[in-house]
């Protein structure tokens, strides 16, 4: 018991299928506390599934999770306790203001002062300015900051991120990997889907490949790499990628008020390329 | 039921409500069906209808508000579809809150936006010279008996709500029952209808709910049509109900 309480998560021999079509085939995983951990796979790999069946949305068929210590088949209302979903698509209520969205789910998680969490939460995420307008009105960056930011309310020790950064921009790419790791920072587990291969590599303490229903490989960015023959010393001429161009002619000052993207984080995604 | 329940009903229909003022074309759009259709019985086709009645907007005013009713609940398959689509619903569904005031937030919103348009239907009406001896009892039975009605057609919604692949197909299961009330007592006598027809119009539903209407607003007495109208909206109610939470469970499971 106390070895599975030091995991955040523990899945054994996860199975699902929707009718004829095997999505999970038994699997498997950990992720210890405090640590960000990436589930890589294609499309239709199942990523989904398993966040969903980790946060309490889909029964599976077989196999075990426990989520923060609780079982999610049999202690679902204390898993949604522990936790919190952002799913693939910004889950904002559009017609509400950002400041009413936050407000809203912190009454839902019946916390005391909703307002005061709210206002935190819109100057922590730099949306004080737009915290009166309607979501709707919201850029794809600044919808994801306040689905993210909708999330922390009540500080749940696990968060699940359902690739949380498909269809974003480089730079609202960047501001939301800041987010993460400042998440994992303060203490909070994080399971983020990706099918980014950079975004494991720039955030993951872990990496599991989800490939047909399996977990394939497991392991640190460090590990993985050496799965495969040592690198070959070859000679390259270093070409700054387009990434590098667009956010150097774009700079930080696009959005007002977005948390900067520091110039090391720039640095690092130059040097891992 | 989770101890939460009440608050977090309340928590969401105050997220529902403020959709609805802010998008109060919805209730405009609702009233606005229906009115039309009284301006153009009343000042197209009532002078040629033989109702008995010395004046046709208080004949035809209860079939009326049966369709601003029909008319209004699709909104509430649009809401709750809305909801499914946008990612929001599993939101609320993976959060430590009371699971059922998902659902019952919007159906205390349908009640809410469909007494508005009620009531501008009826403030219409009254322009137009209906006019009724009705007292205050008359008129709270009136009204209850609409909002047993709306709450019926409302679980009706909410299992389309759910089930629906798109958003056409969430409101498309109102139109049917936007015309019920032209096969019935609403607008003219059944005694005029050939065979089958009026056997369909004085067994349906939308004849005895009009019929207890027009009765409560003239004053004369209700006879057996009360009774048979609220066994309508029970039953409905009891069975729309249960198709939409079994519908409810197999969806959050």
């Amino acid at each position: 018991m106390t070895a599975q309480q030091a995991q955040a998560i523990h899945v054994q021999g996860l199975k699902k299928s929707y009718k004829e079509l095997q999505v999970l085939r038994g699997v498997d995983f950990e992720v210890a506390r405090g640590s960000i951990f990436a589930l890589l796979g294609s499309n239709g790999a199942g990523k989904t599934t398993v966040v969903k069946i980790l946060s309490t949305l889909l029964k599976a068929d077989a196999g075990t999770a426990r989520v923060n210590g609780f079982d999610v088949a049999t202690q679902a209302a204390d898993v949604r306790e522990s936790i919190s979903l952002t799913g693939q698509f910004a889950a904002v209520d559009e017609i509400l203001t950002g400041r009413e969205n936050l407000v809203l789910v912190a009454r839902l998680r019946h916390l005391s002062n909703p307002g005061k969490i709210a206002d935190d939460l819109l100057k922590r995420f730099s949306l004080t300015d737009a915290g009166a307008r309607k979501a709707s009105t919201y850029s794809g960056g600044m919808r994801r900051r306040l689905d993210i930011a909708m999330s922390l309310i009540g500080n749940p020790p696990v968060i699940f991120l359902d690739e949380p950064t498909t269809g974003l921009d480089p730079q609202a790419r960047i501001e939301v990997w800041q987010t993460v790791k400042e998440l994992a920072h303060r203490g909070t587990t994080v399971l983020l889907t990706t099918q980014y291969l950079d975004e494991a590599e720039q955030l993951a303490d872990r990496i599991a490949i989800l490939h047909e229903g399996r977990i394939i490989v497991n392991g640190t960015l460090t590990e993985l790499k050496q799965l495969l023959p040592p690198a070959k010393v070859e000679y390259v001429e270093k070409q700054p990628t387009l990434e590098d161009v667009f956010l150097t002619l774009v700079g930080d000052d696009g959005k007002n008020g977005t948390p900067a993207m520091t110039a090391t984080s720039a640095r690092t995604n130059r040097e891992q390329r | 039921m989770s101890k939460h329940f009440f608050g977090d009903t309340a928590t969401l229909l105050g997220r529902s409500l403020r959709h609805i003022s802010r998008s109060v074309d919805t209730i405009v759009t609702t009233a606005i069906m229906p009115i039309a259709m009284m301006l153009m019985f009343v000042y197209v086709f009532g002078g040629a209808i033989k109702t008995g009645s010395d004046s046709y907007v208080n004949y035809m005013l209860p079939g009326i508000l049966l369709i601003t009713v029909a008319s209004g609940i699709a909104y509430t398959a649009f809401r709750l579809f809305t909801d499914m689509k946008s990612g929001i619903f599993e939101r609320f569904q993976s959060m430590p809150i009371a699971r059922s005031s998902v659902l019952w937030a919007h159906v205390l919103t349908s009640l809410v936006a469909n007494l508005i348009s009620l009531v501008v239907v009826v403030l219409v009406a009254l322009l137009m010279g209906f006019r009724s001896s009705a007292g205050v009892l008359a008129w709270l039975a009136v009204a209850g008996i609409l909002m047993l009605f709306t709450l019926a057609l409302t679980w009706l919604a909410v299992i389309s709500g759910l089930s629906a692949k798109s958003v056409d197909g969430a409101s498309a299961f109102s139109f049917p029952l936007i015309f019920l009330p032209f096969l019935s007592s609403a607008f003219v006598p059944t005694d005029t209808m050939p065979g089958p027809v009026r056997v369909f119009a004085e067994y349906q539903p939308v004849t005895s709910i009009v019929n207890t209407i027009r009765d409560l607003f003239t004053q004369q007495p209700v006879g057996t049509d009360i009774w048979i109208a609220l066994a309508w909206c029970v039953g409905l109610l009891i069975v729309a109900y249960i198709f939409a939470m079994t519908t409810y469970r197999r969806k959050i499971s």
